[in-house]
């Protein structure tokens, strides 16, 4: 039950394996010295969207776009990147997926097979 | 109570191939085995790094040294894949680097060999990544979305790199009687150590069963291991070389090559700790890691100065 209760950010999970470390997510951090954890984006042509591509860790933004151009963009991947720290990702949570996209299912007027209309009918 | 219902749903997402996500519901085990292979796998991918990085300096033309140097570079893109990949499943990059420079962390045991002469650059791009291609070309379909698309990024990359090795083989392949013999020298050193790459046979295997139910593993070790075995018993013909094992032979009945009993004592020294470089390759880390650390300092005072600094500007009043 605990598990549907909880309201997780990505990327603050506790550590599960015995590492000695803290297992709470809600106060896991990093020590200060570690770089934060930034998402990375690429568009990889104009015309497309920004896709996720991974994660990497820098000291601050500017780092943090070189690096994503190093690592992720070698052959050319890429003509824009994002980055955002890790911790400004919100995220639904997948339990939920079920109640949260529940009001679409049972609309099926927003699909245009709902409506039937004579063949005669061009361009539409 | 609830985790059996939990493992249940989890189990039926597997069955029908629905890719779990980060912040899917996983059992711990799942989680753990994850993160500890993903973690080891990234491991070798920066480990990999050294016996490579070892001849870039004495490499024997401008061409030669370019493409090793990216062929080590994209080593280094391949372990910063997986260790995103990893922490996605809740460890810290700082805790892995831990693990690894403690020994808890494994890598791949065919890096704790040394590389002798130029031709074991074409030996370990040929077999080496050979064998790694036939290891992550399945993973690119397992059950865990990140470790999945990491996969995916990486074969993409693995292709040059063993066409680069083939071709330096087959130039020394080419050459004066020295450059053939240095050639298949590299070969009968690297050739066992490569078929030991896919692990223990089946039945020595225990992990195997759950991770091929979870479908984190796709194939046993031995199926690809004798799909390796088929694929350089071709190659090797082109070379003009030969692979070191007495008992190589076609098997006409089952379409596939015979081969020759591997040596499971020297496997389980070297992953143990006593190949010829483990010692070295953990201190070479180490001693990068540690003499590393003012950049790291540094990076993070910087950034907090600059940070501070915007902080001051946007809080003096408008004149």
């Amino acid at each position: 039950m605990q598990a549907f209760a909880k309201k997780y950010l990505y990327g603050d999970y506790g550590d599960k394996e015995n590492a000695g470390s803290n297992t709470d997510p809600h106060s896991a951090k990093p020590p200060a010295n570690e770089w934060p954890l930034w998402e990375v984006f690429i568009r990889s042509k104009q015309g497309l969207d920004h896709k996720h591509a991974g994660s990497l860790h820098a000291a601050d933004a500017k780092m943090a776009i070189e690096n994503a151009r190093d690592v992720y963009t070698r052959r050319q991947e890429g003509v824009s990147i994002w980055v955002v720290e890790s911790i400004y990702i919100h995220a639904s949570n997948p339990d939920d997926a079920e109640s949260l996209y529940d009001p679409a299912n049972d609309k099926v007027y927003r699909h245009p097979t709902f409506y039937e209309l004579p063949d005669e009918l061009k361009h539409m | 109570m609830v985790d059996t219902r939990l493992e249940e749903k989890f189990q039926e997402k597997i069955d029908a191939d629905i890719r779990i996500e980060p912040k899917d519901w996983m059992p711990a085990k799942y989680r753990q085995t994850l993160i500890r292979q993903i973690s080891q796998h990234a491991h070798s991918e920066i480990v990999g790094m050294l016996p490579e990085g070892n001849w870039i300096g004495r490499a024997p033309t401008l061409k030669r040294k370019a493409t090793l140097i990216a062929k080590v570079q994209d080593e280094a893109g391949h372990g910063l894949y997986l260790y995103s990949a990893a922490e996605t499943l809740g460890i810290t990059r700082d805790e892995m680097i831990e693990q690894l420079h403690s020994g808890k962390a494994k890598y791949s045991s065919i890096f704790n060999y040394p590389t002798l002469t130029w031709a074991d650059m074409g030996a370990i791009g040929w077999l080496v990544d050979g064998a790694a291609i036939i290891n992550q070309v399945p993973i690119c379909r397992c059950s865990h979305g990140p470790y999945a698309r990491a996969m995916v990024r990486i074969c993409k990359e693995e292709s040059f790199h063993q066409r680069q090795g083939f071709e330096i083989l087959l130039t020394l392949s080419k050459g004066s009687a020295q450059q053939q013999a240095m050639c298949q020298d590299a070969i009968n050193r690297w050739w066992w150590p490569s078929v030991m790459m896919f692990g223990p046979g089946d039945d020595a295997s225990p992990n195997s069963a759950q991770s091929m139910r979870w479908k984190i593993k796709r194939f046993s070790n031995d199926e690809l291991r004798q799909r390796f075995v088929d694929m350089c018993a071709e190659q090797v013909k082109i070379l003009g070389m030969k692979l070191p094992d007495p008992e190589l032979k076609w098997n006409e009945t089952k379409q596939q090559y015979d081969f020759g009993a591997i040596d499971w004592e020297e496997f389980k020294n070297v992953i143990n700790g006593n190949g010829p470089c483990n010692k070295e390759r953990l201190a070479a880390r180490i001693k990068a890691h540690e003499e590393g650390a003012w950049v790291r300092e540094a990076a993070v005072a910087y950034a907090q100065k600059k940070n501070h600094q915007q902080h001051m500007a946007s809080a003096l009043p408008a004149l």
